[in-house]
């Protein structure tokens, strides 16, 4: 079935793109992750110019998001004060994030610092998530309990100046913390076309020590804006954004997440934390190798 | 009076002798749309002389299409530290989106390598106009990557055998169309070639545009900015609420 990108110009197979987006949703649904990560190399893999798939990733992880958001709301699992504050942070790192991407564009350095970006997050939250979940799996194992990680922020976080109470996330910090985490994401979310959770989440209970049970919900209703906030943005300052691409993408990960929440109440946690742990890992050395080796393309033309 | 009545007969002279290119193209308008998938362009035409009669003589012809122009950045990956990054860069003004010869011979066998700098036959002869004065070693380079490049993409090409010539008076070149082409004015430019001597050519045009669903949204990306994201932004949320409610029905 080929559908023609108007923006992109070119056809694709458009069966391709909704099974895509289908495997970033069901990701979703079973991590909680918006699945970004994975959409933006693989459609670029498949031909699409760098910048059409960044830009477009976007407005799938909303849509994988909304439903998340939902259903977190209906077991108060979101932190609407840290969200908000998430959010407002997660602006304006879009506005840097643009303002960076055109600078690079220019540089001609936009598609290495994307690729460097990818593997050293990747490659790092992918080390420290499979050490955790391997350390978990083995302890289940011998039938001992892992020692509850004791839940408490950053002393970096405590010395910030200025206290709020976020009565939901169970803690008294200053907002500075999050709404930095806020800015980091946005850049991150601008630049390499991807919600951020796999990011933020460890951060949330991590660094700022929120509590577990509103995490992934919060985190999912900061991504949720965010994303919307980029898909603005490149709509207005890249024009880059391909509708088409966006509503086949939407249709495989939207029903993808539907089907990867019911995935994931069948399989044990430790288990689906070390499989994500994975394929993230996967998916930095696929672009540690794309660094490295030489490419297929050494000339690339960009419109001046 | 005299001097007239020489330049009348020389026109009617040369007339005489060099003959008329007739250039038709399959389709003047490429329609992009869905379901796109490329097209191939069929031209062919006619050489004749002026009364009308074959032109009886030995000709190549040689087609060339040529897309609209832009002004590119051309960046070369090179290693450094282990990694392949964009280090050299150089910029053309004028590198067609689109290219294609095709010719009845080689190109070589037909014209000396000056005629073919001149009217552009074969992708060696690209007129890119580059920007800023570099060393020509370094440009030539830069073009080959470009050409390499657009070849592998299929927007640039040369077909040495493409043109069939019947009888002497009728040719046919059959150039494909990618998925991937820019929209604008292409030019196809048809040359008839004896002994080496380009003698006539003539040109025409087809137009390659979006329309209807698709040129609603491409004009809508770049003219309206605001309205476009929000479009996009209603419709995620739309599809995730959606799909959220059905399937909690199933």
């Amino acid at each position: 079935m080929d559908v023609y990108l108007p923006i992109a110009n070119l056809a694709v197979n458009g069966l391709v793109i909704v099974a895509l987006g289908a495997l970033t949703g069901i990701l979703s649904g079973m991590f909680g992750v918006g699945g970004g990560f994975l959409t933006t190399p693989l459609m670029i893999f498949y031909g699409i110019p760098p910048t059409v798939a960044a830009a477009s990733a976007a407005s799938q992880v909303t849509g994988a998001s909304v439903s998340g958001v939902l259903a977190h709301t209906r077991r108060g699992g979101v932190d609407y004060q840290m969200g908000g504050v998430m959010v407002g942070g997660g602006i304006i790192g879009t506005a840097i994030g643009a303002g960076l991407f055109r600078l690079l564009q220019q540089l001609g350095q936009i598609d290495v610092v994307i690729n460097v970006l990818y593997v050293v997050l990747l490659g790092g939250i992918g080390y420290v998530m499979a050490k955790e979940s391997l350390q978990a799996l083995r302890a289940q194992k011998a039938g001992v309990p892992v020692p509850a990680r004791k839940r408490r922020h950053h002393p970096m976080v405590s010395s910030l100046p200025l206290r709020w109470r976020f009565y939901r996330s169970g803690l008294y910090i200053s907002p500075l913390a999050p709404l930095l985490l806020g800015v980091f994401t946005g850049i991150l979310t601008m630049l390499m076309g991807i919600g951020g959770g796999f990011v933020l989440v460890p951060a949330m209970l991590y660094i700022l020590g929120m509590s577990a049970n509103v995490v992934v919900g919060t985190s999912l209703f900061q991504i949720l804006f965010v994303t919307m906030a980029t898909t603005m943005m490149h709509a207005m300052t890249t024009r880059a954004v391909d509708l088409v691409l966006a509503a086949l993408l939407l249709i495989g990960s939207v029903s993808g997440a539907q089907v990867g929440v019911q995935l994931a109440q069948r399989i044990p946690a430790e288990r689906l934390r070390f499989v994500l742990a994975a394929i993230v890992l996967l998916v930095a050395l696929r672009m540690a190798l794309g660094l490295g080796w030489r490419p297929d393309e050494i000339y690339t033309v960009t419109p001046s | 009076m005299r001097a007239l009545l020489a330049l009348i007969c020389l026109i009617l002279l040369t007339g005489a002798r060099d003959p008329i290119l007739v250039p038709e193209i399959s389709q003047h308008e490429v329609q992009v749309r869905q379901g796109f998938r490329g097209t191939e362009l069929l031209l062919f035409g006619a050489i004749m002389t002026p009364e009308g009669t074959r032109a009886g003589q030995d000709y190549d012809i040689v087609v060339v299409l040529k897309g609209p122009t832009q002004s590119i950045v051309l960046r070369e990956k090179q290693r450094i530290a282990g990694m392949w990054i964009n280090a050299a860069s150089t910029e053309f003004r004028s590198a067609p989106t689109f290219f294609a010869v095709a010719s009845s011979r080689p190109i070589q066998q037909i014209v000396d390598d000056k005629t073919a700098a001149i009217y552009e036959l074969g992708l060696p002869w690209l007129q890119l106009s580059p920007i800023g004065a570099f060393d020509p070693k370094e440009q030539a380079r830069f073009s080959a990557g470009l050409v390499d490049l657009m070849q592998r993409e299929g927007l640039y090409k040369e077909d040495p055998r493409g043109v069939k010539l019947s009888e002497q008076v009728l040719y046919q070149a059959r150039i494909a169309l990618p998925s991937s082409v820019q929209t604008g004015t292409y030019t196809a430019e048809t040359f008839a070639v004896t002994r080496g001597r380009v003698i006539t050519s003539a040109i025409s045009k087809v137009e390659v545009k979006k329309l209807g669903f698709e040129k609603a949204v491409a004009d809508y990306a770049e003219y309206n900015g605001f309205l476009y994201g929000l479009l996009a932004v209603l419709l995620s949320i739309a599809m995730g609420f959606l799909a959220g409610r059905l399937f909690a029905l199933i």
